[in-house]
């Protein structure tokens, strides 16, 4: 599958992959380059293979409550969350962010990986009056995130944006495109989601890549996407969330209202939670020269206690990061343990995550 | 861009020959491929190999590539330098990124080598 910006990746020369059945850039100029930029300046992403559901009618807010974690209730129109969708043993089926568009009118953003089954599972579990409708072939997005994301859009873009603060999202005209400006993303950096007409998309990104050349933009693919992400210490579904994973293990208790009322997946939940968790998310750096990658076992005292969920080396950091399941007596600060890599021991330590926050390189860019 | 000059194998090392000394490295198409390298691991100074041995490991941000011996014999010299520039390996893959220089134990060894030509039809099956 492709998106509308398909053209424009081959045009920028991207090195392109397969992600959940669509075509997408890995890379443009590089990993480590791309990366960089967004961390110094800003960095354009193409996010239109991403589910979009709507769910809207009067029930729709008791809809959204049941169907996932976080409170959705507390969401005043312009407003958006972080929340999961579970599953009836309270595993996670996705991590998603809620929008509330209108009044009655919501809007949910999911993995690319999961856009059909989480629309069939929204559709099976919705309120009987809730209008639930797969919008993904609608809706286009493209990232704008940076530090220099605010003074890009403020160039083509004809309203307010101080009005759209961070987990906010407002309608509004940009570069002549009609859009939904959100003020999320993936990367620890602030920046926007934009969200358009699928075939206005096109017109968008060509106009966000102009204004943003003074500033230092530059196009970033997945490779890049998962290495901001990772700084920043957030979960990729299919990685540090699966359907095995509980929302107490993964550290995202703070999305979960277990007080709100009935929602699937609450019971076992609260019962994980008053257990204690069994292996806890944790962060962790590389002491030699080596990148712990998803599936490498963590030993210490000579037992396995632990698995890496994620890993990559940092450009921004200039070291190996790694999120990792382990026993929660390991999950403490400066605990050393070992990484095998290949067969070899790696040593590592534990370390406070996000790995990274915005506004502390370390480095100054190479200009 | 493959030099016409170099011999290639299709684990994507190139080899050039100077009297019986082979100098290793990887090709454009393979650094390519494995995007930004961030830790190359080499053997040390002295160590022997066989051909088809694994010679050594690259990192890169998003993957992990087997650098395979080409040829049988002594390695006389390791580049250190990529170990505090490892971008060498995408910059000049033929030039400052190369990697070992291994004493040719058999140079029979080398008829089993691509030429440029060889080595890019190979890559354009892939």
């Amino acid at each position: 599958m492709r998106t509308p910006l398909y053209e424009e990746h081959k045009r920028l020369g991207a090195k392109m992959t397969v992600f959940a059945g669509w075509e997408m850039p890995l890379y443009y100029s590089g990993i480590a380059e791309e990366t960089l930029a967004v961390r110094s300046a800003a960095g354009l992403f193409d996010l239109s293979h991403m589910g979009e559901i709507t769910l809207s009618g009067p029930s729709a807010l008791d809809s959204i409550q049941y169907l996932t974690t976080n409170n959705a209730a507390r969401l005043g129109v312009g407003q958006a969350q972080y929340t999961l969708l579970c599953n009836g043993n309270g595993g996670v089926l996705d991590d998603l962010i809620v929008y509330r568009i209108e009044e009655d009118s919501y809007l949910m953003v999911v993995n690319a990986s999961n856009a059909e089954s989480d629309f069939a599972w929204v559709g099976g579990h919705a309120f009987d009056d809730t209008e639930v409708r797969n919008a993904s072939r609608e809706k286009a997005i493209i990232a704008l995130q940076g530090p220099g994301s605010a003074r890009i859009l403020s160039e083509l873009a004809w309203f307010d944006l101080e009005s759209v603060r961070r987990f906010h999202v407002l309608p509004g005209e940009v570069a002549g495109v009609q859009c939904l400006v959100a003020r999320t993303g993936y990367t620890g950096e602030d920046g926007f989601e934009l969200m358009c007409g699928w075939d206005d998309a096109a017109r968008l990104w060509s106009s966000l890549l102009d204004a943003g050349q003074a500033y230092g933009i530059a196009a970033a693919g997945l490779g890049a996407r998962d290495v901001l992400r990772l700084e920043a210490a957030y979960s990729l579904y299919g990685h540090e969330l699966t359907e095995d994973t509980s929302p107490v293990d993964a550290r995202l208790m703070w999305v979960v209202d277990i007080e709100k009322g009935d929602f699937l997946g609450r019971d076992p939940i609260r019962a994980a939670r008053d257990a204690g968790p069994k292996r806890l998310l944790t962060g962790l750096e590389a002491m030699e020269r080596c990148v712990p990658r998803h599936g490498y076992a963590v030993r210490a005292d000579g037992a396995e206690i632990g698995r890496i969920t994620s890993g990559t080396f940092s450009p921004t950091l200039r070291k190996a990061i790694a999120l990792a399941y382990v026993e929660p007596d390991i999950a403490v600060p400066d605990v050393e343990v070992d990484i095998i890599v290949r067969d070899k021991a790696c040593r590592a330590r534990v370390v406070r995550t996000p790995f990274y926050k915005s506004g502390n390189l370390p480095h100054p860019p190479p200009s | 861009m493959h030099p016409e000059d170099l011999k290639y194998t299709s684990t994507h090392e190139w080899v050039r020959v100077e009297e019986n000394l082979a100098t290793v490295g990887i090709t454009d198409h393979a650094q390519s491929e494995l995007g930004d390298v961030v830790y190359v691991e080499l053997p040390q100074q002295g160590a022997t190999l066989q051909k088809d041995d694994l010679l050594g490991t690259i990192e890169s941000i998003k993957t992990v590539s087997d650098l395979v011996a080409p040829v049988s014999g002594e390695v006389v010299e390791v580049n250190d330098d990529l170990a505090d520039t490892p971008e060498r390996v995408n910059d000049s893959p033929y030039g400052t990124g190369w990697m070992v220089i291994i004493k040719l134990e058999d140079p029979s060894e080398l008829e089993d080598l691509l030429t440029s030509e060889q080595y890019e039809a190979f890559i354009e099956e892939q």
